[in-house]
């Protein structure tokens, strides 16, 4: 607490943690290296790659702890006793809303993903809410429902491949003869001028951690609401 | 009075500390395990608004060029249409220069927060719902082979053999 008066003041564009040369590299020389407006996404998934890599590679590994963790096979449930709220008869008013809602939830969710570099948004943003539509359509149905679309098996498959997306453009810019997750050299297979090149590699490294983002984001969810069986629901 | 305007100059920060040590106190001094996990959240989110504020400059925009800069071309349709989140979908391919792009547009640092703690934080969150995750994984976990999420009878039962 005695530190807190040698903290910078609020708002001062001279602070150390502002006026850093670094930082103002980002802000001044992004759009020109890179072409992309969005400078928080030009910095997360080009100049900081590795890091977002093993974020992406973080929450992989979280999904898979969590469904090592409680996951249970099989129908040794002793407490088979079903929750009194649990009812078989879907509500019409809830059924509708949600028909509704959930595919403009998943338009808005591709906006995201695939603006990520131009306006507020990017891969995480868009996958959570990708996935927060599965979620809601596990509520408001069951998780049967829900599992009819994402079912367990594709949901690993999803999550890796978009691991797999995103180490992919690195060892891309790797056997073109760059350092790893150098976009810029990715050119030479695409239609695009170096810096593009950068740009459309980010919106692919998006689409990467989207895929496991909505995974994973289910996957936890499910888990954690069916207490690891699978069956149904809250 | 001199103490009130040295608290207040400093806000952020006083805010800071006293979230972080009301999810420090919820972590150690908490029984239950759920409410432990809150006090982690509570803590991750002290951290979040400590970074964020660091990156807060005196009159700047979000760290997102405006459209009007992006896009010189199309001056006279968007003119004075200062929004970040305009849908720029087309002319993004009609000049590229091959080393620089927009080599004419200078970006002024100070129009602009810092960007750098933005992508730190974005790390921090995700890394903290895969934390709470995880943790709250546990918890259903410990529950299930217990019947408790207290600390204390959790560790009577297993001091006393189950």
């Amino acid at each position: 607490m005695s530190a807190v008066s040698d903290f910078p003041d609020w708002g001062d564009p001279n602070s150390p943690a502002n006026s850093y040369r670094l930082s103002q590299h980002y802000v001044t020389e992004t759009i020109h290296e890179t072409s992309v407006p969005n400078m928080v996404t030009a910095v997360l998934a080009d100049y900081r790659g590795y890091d977002t890599m093993f974020e992406t590679v973080v929450i992989f590994t979280a999904g898979i702890a969590i469904i090592g963790i409680l996951r249970r096979f099989g129908n040794d449930d002793k407490d088979a006793a079903k929750p009194t709220l649990y009812t078989k008869k879907p509500d019409l008013i809830i059924d509708t809303t949600c028909r509704l809602m959930i595919p403009i939830i998943q338009l808005f969710a591709l906006y995201v993903i695939a603006h990520g570099h131009h306006s507020p948004g990017g891969g995480f943003q868009g996958g959570v809410i990708f996935g927060a539509s599965f979620i809601l359509l596990a509520v408001s149905r069951d998780l049967q429902a829900a599992q009819k679309w994402v079912p367990e098996k594709r949901i690993l498959n999803l999550a890796g491949i978009g691991v797999l997306i995103y180490a992919g453009f690195g060892l891309g810019s790797l056997l073109l003869g760059q350092n790893f997750l150098d976009y810029a050299i990715l050119h030479k297979i695409m239609p695009a001028t170096p810096i593009e090149a950068r740009s459309h590699s980010m919106l692919g490294v998006e689409i990467g951690v989207a895929f496991t983002v909505t995974a994973i984001m289910f996957s936890i969810y499910s888990n954690l609401a069916s207490n690891g069986s699978m069956k149904e629901g809250l | 009075m001199e103490i009130f305007e040295a608290i207040s100059a400093k806000f952020n920060f006083w805010i800071y500390i006293i979230i972080m040590m009301i999810g420090l106190y919820a972590m150690i001094a908490k029984n239950n395990l759920i409410k432990k996990l809150i006090g982690m959240s509570i803590f991750q989110t002290a951290i979040i608004l400590f970074y964020v504020s660091i990156g807060v400059k005196d009159g700047a925009s979000i760290p997102i060029l405006y459209h009007d800069q992006v896009h010189p071309e199309h001056h006279d349709e968007s003119h004075g249409d200062h929004s970040a989140h305009s849908p720029s979908t087309d002319g993004h391919d009609s000049h590229a220069a091959e080393d620089r792009y927009l080599p004419e547009l200078v970006v002024d640092g100070n129009d602009f927060a810092n960007p750098l703690p933005h992508v730190l934080m974005l790390t921090a969150i995700v890394v903290g719902v895969s934390t709470l995750g995880v943790g709250l994984a546990v918890t259903q976990k410990v529950y299930r082979e217990y019947g408790s999420i207290e600390e204390s009878e959790i560790l009577e039962m297993i001091k006393s053999g189950k």
